[in-house]
């Protein structure tokens, strides 16, 4: 049969291919060889990035979109969905990127951000994107602009967890909180929240995100990694935390299992044994305020 | 007893399916019946029909091996709806050595046939008794290549085959479970039941 009025890049669409995303692992790749260590180990897509936020952060200056380059030797290295970011509000380099065949755009607040005032109107393209949150207003605000999937913000680049078990904690605390309110109460709150009032109201009903919510920005272990999902997490991206690490391969594999396993403790321990030296990672408290990735883009 | 279904909860989009069957089988009527996700070869018992969702099929192999599950899903006695990823793995051949086919149907399939997420659409399909068109949703889908002697083709595009049933089984390059219609998931129930 001929196929008449195919449709592309739906919002249904997108959502879907978030939601093909769910329970899986999201590994931050540098190159083809890494990669094919993510793709093995079970990953369900890579990031692909010049540089991961930990060496972002060492590196300092203005941090961009990686080099074509990088993310078509990604492409053809592996066949399941590659990611790659955008400074917050670039819309040309995010062209560029739907251009190039990416799969999914994350305008991350880990790239030196090229507009503070305005959002990337994600409506306007047709690949699906994901971006960051530290709170229910912010990924809403991100779902009205046209986001696909929301990630936790939490600190990128510093193997320490506490950010994200923050936002994640902000998100479903303030979900859960607004359960039996009556509409006009949800209403009055998404004035405070800054946050559409009709896709609070979704939320609320839904009792949790419209969209597929993952978690981001310091996962470092396996029991990082069921941490989050127990927390409510639909999956995880860990960035420095594979290859930052004493044995990546095995790391990677690891922290797969522990998602599928997350309210398995004796899984988490069995995979979690002798995976060597995990990346050595920041308290976040040292940062000064220029360094916290966290603040850009709210 | 009533109808007892599961989805394969190993990754992918296990609660959309799980919402599918359970609209569907409100829609037929049905009183007594159980959805429950499976992770596990036990969970498996019992079960008259399990849907393997959308998802990474490679990821998804590795995690039916892991967890044990290759041997109890490729004799499983019950009927299975498999999508887009799922339709990757009951196959019997897969273009890539990564996924471990558990040849429940015999035909060849392709990964990522139509190319990337850019190419992901959607459309109005006919889907052999169906008897209407049906907005069919393909993300990063697969196709069907070659099927084999009581391969029943439920629809086929210029791209290839998109949906097939051999015996209880039906498998989906698309995703019915994504969409509001629930005219596939009643279809493959029906047949489940009744045979026809």
């Amino acid at each position: 049969m001929k196929l008449e009025e195919l449709r592309f890049g739906t919002e249904l669409l997108k959502r879907g291919f978030a939601s093909m995303q769910k329970g899986g692992v999201i590994m931050d790749v540098v190159n083809a060889e890494q990669a094919r260590i993510a793709e093995d180990a079970g990953a369900v897509a890579v990031m692909a990035l010049e540089r991961v936020p930990a060496d972002i952060r060492k590196a300092g200056g203005v941090a961009r979109m990686a080099d074509p380059a990088i993310i078509l030797e990604i492409m053809d290295a592996v066949s399941i969905p590659v990611m790659a970011k955008v400074r917050i509000g670039h819309f040309v380099e995010a062209q560029i990127l739907e251009s190039l065949g990416v799969d999914m755009i994350d305008e991350s607040e880990v790239l030196t951000p090229a507009d503070e005032e305005y959002h990337i109107d994600k409506k306007a393209f047709s690949v699906p994107f994901v971006c960051g949150a530290r709170d229910l207003g912010e990924a809403l605000r991100r779902i009205h602009e046209g986001a696909a999937m929301i990630r936790t913000k939490g600190e990128a680049g510093t193997g320490n967890v506490v950010e994200a078990v923050r936002h994640m904690r902000n998100i479903m605390g303030e979900i859960r909180a607004l359960q039996g309110k009556t509409p006009q109460e949800i209403t009055s709150r998404a004035r405070e929240l800054e946050a559409p009032p009709d896709l609070l109201l979704e939320t609320v009903k839904m009792g949790r995100l419209p969209v597929v919510n993952f978690s981001a920005g310091g996962i470092a272990t396996p029991a990082d990694a069921a941490l989050m999902m127990q927390m409510g997490a639909d999956g995880v991206f860990v960035g420095s935390g594979i290859f930052h690490s004493g044995n990546p391969e095995k790391m990677a594999r690891a922290i797969v299992e522990a998602v599928n396993h997350y309210d398995d403790p004796k899984v988490i321990a069995e995979v979690s044994r002798g995976l060597g030296q995990p990346m050595k990672g920041i308290d976040v408290h040292t940062l000064r305020e220029d360094e916290v990735l966290q603040y850009r883009g709210c | 007893m009533g109808v007892r279904l599961g989805v394969l909860a190993l990754q992918g989009d296990v609660s959309e399916h799980i919402l599918g069957f359970e609209r569907a089988l409100r829609v037929m009527g049905e009183a007594d019946w159980a959805v429950i996700p499976v992770r596990k070869p036990g969970d498996l018992e019992g079960l008259h029909g399990l849907a393997i969702p959308g998802g990474e099929s490679t990821t998804i192999s590795r995690l039916i091996g892991k967890n044990g599950l290759f041997e109890p899903l490729a004799g499983f006695e019950g009927g299975i709806f498999a999508t887009c990823a799922g339709m990757v793995l009951v196959a019997d051949r897969v273009d890539d050595p990564r996924v471990k086919p558990l040849g429940l149907i015999d035909m060849a399939v392709q990964r990522n046939a139509f190319g990337r997420q850019r190419e992901s659409f959607e459309a109005d399909i006919s889907v052999r008794g169906l008897g209407r068109p049906y907005r069919a949703y393909f993300i990063r889908a697969p196709v069907a290549t070659e099927t084999g002697r009581g391969v029943e083709v439920l629809a086929k595009i210029d791209a290839g085959v998109v949906a097939v049933r051999k015996g209880k089984h039906m498998a989906l390059s698309f995703h019915p479970e994504l969409g509001n219609d629930p005219g596939i998931h009643v279809m493959f129930l029906e047949h489940l039941f009744t045979g026809k």
